[in-house]
């Protein structure tokens, strides 16, 4: 029996948000559900709730859920974004949403990139750090206002998220560019006073693979969730290289 | 083609870009500017021909074509048609080549320089 009083007005049901979320591998379709849309939801929270409320075989990847680990990052709407930050209003204004896996990669299930790609090129730009100081060295001192440590002052902040990776119209037309994060991990180690692989690491972003590829279209700057520049980094390496070249030394 | 190569191929688009603006901005200055009054063949030949100086300035502009297009190109063809082998590489020589010989042949030609 109804709770309902007779002649009541029936409760105003929770606007619902049409989410289309692509379902299977690389020749896979979008699937429809129905969300209740709330305040303050995020997109990670709408699949969340597809997943353990509607259908609990949806594949997808979060941890930190506070844009920290740089794991949930999304096509939404046709945007690559980082999803546990990213607002329903603020991208579903007509109350449509659809989530695609990260472009560029290759897909593994429903909304789950694969991002081995994306971090063999970190290891291919020789992204490591490489020191020449052992644990009997004084601790090296890195002036805080130096030129080289005001370079990557935002650089450093890379979560990983591939959101770059995936704006990118350099790597969907050049599969070995080794892509915007992969270089602006690189420029942060060239900027490096302690790193000793200086002229390895220029010739591993050199040539076509390399900065030279990118055309300065900024997507990686304009999508970056953290709000990096890793087109200006990628310039900075461009002209590192371009000397080493003319010198001779690359 | 060593990633140096590829490198100063990168540089040479570059520094031949830099000469192209200012080219590109002489030759349609002197054009807006010769044009004002209406000019005929003949006479755009009376002042070119016998000239050092517009076959220096054009010359520089035909080598600067010869150097920045078929490198622009070769992007093209391995971004847009996935060819990236020395056949590529080879396209843009010869295109290079191309672009210099006609270039140089009208230079001369209008400059009055081959006869």
């Amino acid at each position: 029996m109804s709770r309902r009083e007779k002649g009541a007005a029936p409760p105003s049901d929770p606007p619902q948000l049409l989410v289309r979320v692509w379902r299977g591998h690389a020749d896979g379709e979008f699937q429809p559900f129905e969300v209740p849309r709330h305040a303050t939801q995020t997109v990670l929270d709408v699949v969340m709730h597809i997943q353990r409320s509607l259908d609990a075989t949806l594949a997808y990847r979060y941890a930190c859920r506070v844009g920290m680990c740089g794991s949930c990052a999304m096509t939404v709407n046709g945007v690559p974004r980082w999803t546990c930050r990213t607002h329903v209003d603020k991208v579903a204004g007509d109350g449509r949403l659809e989530i695609a896996p990260l472009s560029n990669l290759p897909v593994i299930r429903d909304l789950v990139a694969d991002m081995r790609e994306f971090f063999d090129k970190w290891a291919r730009s020789r992204g490591r750090f490489d020191g020449g100081n052992t644990r009997h060295d004084e601790f090296a001192r890195v002036a805080p206002a130096s030129t080289e440590r005001q370079q990557v002052e935002s650089g450093i902040e890379c979560i990983g998220c591939g959101v770059c990776y995936s704006a990118c119209d350099s790597v969907a037309w050049n599969p070995d560019y080794l892509g915007p994060a992969a270089l602006l991990r690189a420029w942060t180690l060239v900027n490096d006073v302690r790193d000793t692989a200086g002229l390895e690491r220029l010739r591993a972003v050199s040539g076509d693979a390399g900065c030279a590829s990118c055309h300065t279209h900024l997507s990686c700057t304009e999508r970056c969730p953290k709000q990096l520049s890793p087109t200006a980094g990628i310039a900075g390496l461009k002209r590192a290289v371009a000397l080493a070249a003319l010198k001779g030394t690359l | 083609m060593s990633p140096r190569s590829q490198t100063l191929l990168w540089v040479a688009q570059r520094a031949s870009a830099v000469v192209l603006a200012l080219c590109v901005v002489v030759h349609l200055a002197t054009i807006i500017y010769a044009m004002r009054g209406g000019i005929s063949a003949a006479e755009i030949l009376g002042r070119t021909r016998g000239n050092p100086g517009w076959l220096a300035f054009y010359s520089l502009f035909v080598l600067a074509c010869a150097v920045h297009a078929p490198i622009g190109l070769r992007t093209v063809l391995r971004e847009w048609a996935a060819w990236r082998g020395r056949g590529c590489d080879a396209a843009m020589w010869l295109f290079a080549a191309l672009l210099a010989w006609a270039g140089m042949r009208a230079v001369l030609a209008v400059t009055g320089a081959l006869t």
